[in-house]
């Protein structure tokens, strides 16, 4: 018999810390099977967000470095602008990425800086106990949104996958999800093609991840996926929303 | 004899960045320290090296955090409001002991302010405006020609002690043009085995971080960190004295304030007092040796300084108020005469 | 024949192994209780497994191998 499947050699062995369901231990997972089957664990350099992935740093076996709260892509910058060599990414939530981080997401998107971004958007922000997102739905309730996020009052979610597609700086911009297998291979697919990139210096990939909070849902794990499913998707729409080498093909 | 070269306060400290080997700069517009971006973004791309417009100053100082972690010297610039901004930044990269050069070219404040000489950012750079406990080695230029040495040395320094170094400059120093020599310059290196180059598989991953959520580790931290700032405080204080041998009335004064603090005390050698004039060069680690020794000699300490008195705390506190220490000072922009300098020095004389 | 090793010890007791199976061979044991606190994900039927490998995909704790 042939082992076909484990853990891959990108994870440490340090013990995921994340609530029983989480699936930020998939998304950490197939980042970390990317690597591996790129071959790019030696020259990796990985940045950790603020958020409930804070510890990320823990968990990747190359380099890393912890940013402050959404400036992920600011510091990858930094790192990438000193070392080309390298194959940097940033791994965010929602809140980071798409709420106090906004203006350095899509700066670093305008600039096509030729780095990896993989984005988890579950709707909510998780470590500091379930407040309202800039991604949680209309209605959804969370903390700070006890009776269901009001869009008259504080607005609408936010579609980053489509808003950043309408730039003309970033590379590819995929939006994908990991409630079912046959979605967490998709998702697979679309991070490794994110490095990929990198790799041949076509600049900024972003890879939104549709995800769960189970905890601060209020779900078990199976019904927060299935929630994913039913009323997250609809929202936010999988699919490739920018892929600039194959629309140059295309044409 | 050394070649001189003529250039402004900014410019000359851009030059003395990529002298001292720095290949990459991210800044945001401010006034008044505009020219250092231009010389970068003018230089840069003709050495091999990184010129970059950041979004933000909070988004530049975020980048030279990245920058620094891999090893590589790395400056950003900015004048008071944008130094505020970067604060958040410049706790990140204390906590996380990276070595970076972050200049002030100083303007009026609080809020907008004005865009004026000042020294209103004195609490804020040596006090830390970040949060947390740190430190930041701050470097008071009064001339050119040190905005291009203490360039050199911040650089050296940072990498030396793994913090930030702080060039905390004014618009006028930062305008005016001066002959300087860079020939003196010594470039240190440091090993950086800490930096993030990619493991190639070879050792253990390095983390760049500032989290420890277990406190007695942070704790630890903090102590470690605290054991090197002593070592700096102990080691690189700088300062110049200028006629205190035999000096009763000591001023106090950095920067453009202590040029002009110098031409008062010769006016008032002339009148027959007995005055000197310390300057610091560092403001912090801030010469406390210094004072503590002038406050043996002299009577009284006048503080000069473009602010509502920030200095003359430490100049307080260093000299265990041993002595009455008065505020000669100008704020908003404005910059004290030599007279009302002279005319401080003569009420101190007086007991006044 | 296939195989599935889980690291019990690790497991989270989420579940999304046991949704993820095929041939509905993987359970939550009640009866158990690991070093974690939780009651872990087993193997109630090695002898059906095909190796789809459908329950690792799915496991947010990389803590199952899969052999064939």
């Amino acid at each position: 018999m042939a082992i076909v499947f484990e853990k891959p050699k990108a994870l440490t062995d340090a013990v995921l810390h994340y609530c029983p369901g989480c699936p930020h231990g998939i998304i950490h997972r197939l980042v970390a099977e990317a690597i591996d089957e790129l071959g790019i664990e030696g020259k990796t350099i990985g940045v950790a967000p603020v958020g409930c992935a804070v510890m990320a740093y823990d968990y990747f076996a190359c380099d890393m470095i912890e940013a402050a709260h959404g400036r992920a892509p600011a510091t990858a910058t930094g790192i990438k602008r000193c070392r080309p060599d390298n194959i940097v990414f940033t791994y965010q939530g929602d809140g980071d990425l798409a709420s106090i981080g906004m203006a350095e997401t899509v700066h670093a998107a305008a600039r096509n800086e030729n780095i990896t971004v993989i984005f988890v958007n579950n709707a909510i922000y998780g470590m500091t106990g379930g407040q309202m997102a800039p991604t949680s739905l209309p209605g959804q309730v969370t903390q700070t949104s006890p009776y269901g996020r009001d869009v008259k009052h504080c607005g609408w979610p936010i579609k980053v996958s489509e808003m950043l597609s309408t730039l003309e700086g970033p590379e590819y911009i995929a939006r994908v999800a990991v409630n079912n297998v046959k979605n967490v291979k998709n998702a697979k697919k679309a991070i490794k093609k994110a490095f990929q990139n990198q790799i041949e210096g076509k600049g900024f990939s972003l890879v939104e991840v549709v995800s769960a909070c189970p905890t601060n849902w209020g779900m078990t794990p199976q019904k927060a996926l299935e929630w994913v499913e039913s009323d997250m998707l609809p929202y936010y729409p999988i699919g490739v929303y920018k892929d600039r080498t194959a629309a140059k093909e295309a044409e | 004899m050394a070649e001189r070269v003529l250039m402004k306060g900014n410019e000359a400290i851009a030059e003395a960045a990529i002298r001292a080997g720095c290949r990459h700069y991210f800044g945001y517009p401010i006034t008044p320290q505009t020219e250092i971006a231009a010389y970068m973004a003018k230089k840069m791309p003709k050495i091999g090296g990184v010129f970059l417009q950041a979004e933000s100053e909070v988004a530049s100082i975020n980048m030279v955090y990245g920058a620094a972690a891999t090893g590589c010297r790395v400056m950003t610039s900015s004048s008071s409001p944008g130094i505020s901004l970067k604060s958040e930044g410049l706790s990140y990269i204390a906590g996380s002991d990276v070595p970076a050069l972050v200049v002030n070219v100083q303007r009026g404040g609080p809020g907008l302010g004005g865009i004026q000489p000042s020294q209103s950012d004195y609490f804020q750079a040596t006090k830390g405006g970040g949060h947390g406990d740190y430190r930041m080695i701050v470097l008071a230029p009064a001339s050119v020609q040190e905005m291009a040495s203490l360039t050199i040395k911040g650089f050296n320094l940072a990498d030396k002690y793994l913090m930030t170094s702080m060039i905390l400059a004014d618009g006028t120093i930062g305008q005016m043009m001066e002959p300087i020599s860079f020939e003196d310059a010594e470039i240190e290196t440091y090993e950086k085995p800490w930096a993030l180059t990619g493991t190639e598989c070879k050792r253990k991953h390095n983390i760049v971080n500032s989290l420890y959520l277990k406190p007695d580790e942070l704790e630890v931290k903090n102590f470690e960190r605290y054991e090197r700032y002593k070592i700096v405080e102990e080691n690189e204080p700088m300062w110049e004295e200028y006629m205190m041998e035999d000096a009763e009335i000591c001023v106090v004064a950095f920067g453009i304030a202590s040029r002009v603090a110098k031409n008062a005390v010769v006016a008032a050698r002339a009148e027959g007092i007995k005055v000197g004039l310390i300057r610091p060069i560092t403001l912090w680690p801030f010469p406390t040796k210094a004072l503590r020794a002038a406050a043996d000699k002299v009577k009284a300490f006048v503080s000069v300084e473009l602010n509502m008195g920030q200095m003359i705390e430490d100049v307080r506190l260093a000299t265990e108020c041993k002595r009455p220490v008065s505020l000669c000072n100008r704020a908003g922009g404005m910059i004290p005469s030599p007279e009302q300098v002279l005319e401080s020095i003569r009420k101190a004389q007086k007991g006044e | 024949m296939a195989k599935v090793t889980f690291k019990t010890d690790l497991c989270k007791g989420c579940g999304l192994c046991v949704n993820a199976c095929p041939k509905g061979i993987l359970a939550i044991d009640a009866a158990q209780i690991n070093k974690k606190g939780y009651s872990p994900a087993v193997m109630t039927d090695q002898e059906k497994c095909i190796g789809c490998a459908f329950c690792a995909t799915m496991c947010p704790d990389c803590i199952i191998t899969v052999e064939k």
